[in-house]
């Protein structure tokens, strides 16, 4: 299977403690996704579409993604055929 | 103190195929194929600097001509190399083996040693290590292989025994065993050419080496060679140095391949105007002046030839040094060949505050005139961009490619 890397807008919150917690992202088309729960944090790379930052384990839709802050920038890995 | 030193627990970690890897990890499309970095073909920079283990099994090798490789191995995928990902990869993981020890230093971009002596709250050094290797795979996605050792010279020659992804251990107890079967060229310091006179002399192996006496090597090597029995002995003291230690600066050196042959002294005299400028305001972030200026030259049949020379006297003043590199390089090169590279060094470097006596026939007047002249170009160059001010002379078009600087410096090691 292979995948894509897609950068994504991400609404966050910057807390007190200087933590970033994505509370919703908006995919390419416009459509804004809310993220239920925030499960994990960890540094991570990406082996299915390459990189390595902050990886977010988030749940959306009960589904459990993992959304990588790089830098300055956000990204999802997609299935090829996603769409 | 011999038994302390035995007690230190010192690991070198090693990235496998760094920039080849790097490349495989931010395009996992490039993981299933054979693929090397190397410089571009068309700024005649066209050599392999590094190759993953699918381009290796083919034969390419590290330093050969991008064409050579393609010989050996039809499919190769060629990628130009990319700086600024190896410098933040390379960070990243000094940034992981700092959760362990502060003494870090660096060999390169891809190597480092580090001291985990007093880490014994995370474990042994075998441990340690383990841990770095796993964690490196996961947060970077790159693999490393480590060596743990007591000196620096075996971790070194540990992280190569075994590769990639994998730990080696060489101790005081079995050493022996372990390495000194090993070829002599194995061991840090031995190059090709002490490797060459070596065989001569019928020694092949780590520990014939070791065995070797003492007063036949300082024939052989000078001091070097005893340097080299200290190592394969496994008596190598040095120490690992703190992360934030500045190494001393004993040189500071600029070199280009230009996009054509150079094929007469006027061109030489741009290229070598253009390198010093570099090297001029290098020697100024560093507070230094340049005692001595020695200038390489590589023909276009690869033939490299080095002369030095003292400066009259200790100056960061890039038209000075530009002409007494050209001056030399007027006195000693034939033009039997045009040539492909030049390079220059300022070496004999003095603190730019070094009081210096001058000689009689000095016209230190002069002198101090030029190098006021030669803040306010730099000024006007930091404030307004390198391309602002320039001598008219480098104004046509020269031979130089338009991003010659990648401006990485490797930094070297503190050993022996």
């Amino acid at each position: 299977m292979n995948y894509k890397k897609i950068y994504v807008d991400v609404i966050l919150k910057n807390d007190i403690d200087g933590n970033l917690i994505p509370l919703k992202i908006i995919w390419e088309d416009g459509e804004v996704y809310l993220i239920d729960r925030l499960l994990a944090v960890c540094k991570a790379s990406s082996l299915k579409v390459g990189g390595c930052g902050t990886r977010y384990s988030v749940r959306i839709y009960g589904k459990e993604k993992y959304l990588f802050h790089e830098e300055d920038k956000w990204f999802m890995e997609i299935k090829e055929n996603f769409n | 103190m011999e038994e302390n030193v035995k007690k230190r627990v010192i690991l070198h970690s090693d990235m496998n195929n760094f920039y080849a890897s790097v490349e495989c990890m931010l395009n996992p499309m490039l993981r299933d194929k054979c693929v090397a970095v190397a410089g571009s073909v068309d700024e005649r920079h066209g050599i392999i600097l590094a190759k993953n283990y699918k381009a290796k099994a083919f034969g390419v090798s590290t330093g050969e001509a991008v064409w050579q490789a393609k010989q050996k191995c039809k499919d190769l995928v060629v990628v130009p190399p990319n700086y600024d990902q190896y410098l933040k990869f390379s960070n990243l993981a000094r940034e992981i083996y700092s959760r362990y020890t502060d003494q870090i230093e660096p060999y390169g971009m891809d190597e480092s040693w580090l001291d985990v002596t007093g880490s014994k709250v995370f474990g042994t050094g075998y441990e340690i290590a383990e841990k770095i290797r796993k964690t490196i795979k996961f947060e970077l996605g790159l693999t490393v292989s480590i060596g743990v050792s007591y000196n620096k010279i075996f971790a070194k020659l540990g992280s190569d025994m075994k590769k990639p992804d994998a730990i080696t251990e060489i101790y005081s107890n079995n050493f022996r065993e372990k390495i000194w079967n090993l070829p002599a060229s194995e061991l840090l310091g031995v190059g090709r050419s002490t490797e060459k006179k070596l065989e001569k002399y019928g020694i092949h192996t780590i520990g014939e080496l070791a065995n070797t006496d003492e007063k036949l090597l300082l024939s052989w090597f000078g001091v070097n060679g005893l340097k080299l029995k200290i190592f394969a002995n496994g008596q190598d003291l040095s120490q690992v140095a703190k992360k934030d230690y500045i190494f001393p600066v004993k040189s500071i050196g600029h070199g280009t391949t230009t996009i054509e042959d150079l094929e007469n002294g006027a061109d030489v005299w741009c290229v070598m105007l253009e390198l010093v400028q570099d090297i001029s305001k290098k020697l100024k972030n560093h507070k230094k002046k340049a005692s001595g200026i020695s200038i390489s030259i590589r023909n276009n049949q690869l033939l490299t030839k080095e002369w030095q020379c003292k400066m009259d006297m200790p100056t960061a003043s890039p038209s000075i040094i530009a002409s007494k590199a050209f001056e030399l390089f007027v006195k000693r090169y034939d033009w039997k060949c045009p040539i492909r590279s030049v390079t220059l060094r300022a070496i004999s470097l003095e603190d730019e505050d070094e009081p210096f006596q001058y000689d009689l026939f000095t016209d230190v007047s002069k002198i101090k005139k030029q190098e006021v002249l030669d803040d306010v170009v730099e000024n006007i160059r930091t404030r307004f961009g390198k391309d602002i001010i320039k001598n008219a002379v480098l104004c046509k078009n020269i031979k130089l490619a338009d991003k010659y600087d990648t401006g990485v410096i490797m930094p070297t090691g503190m050993i022996g």
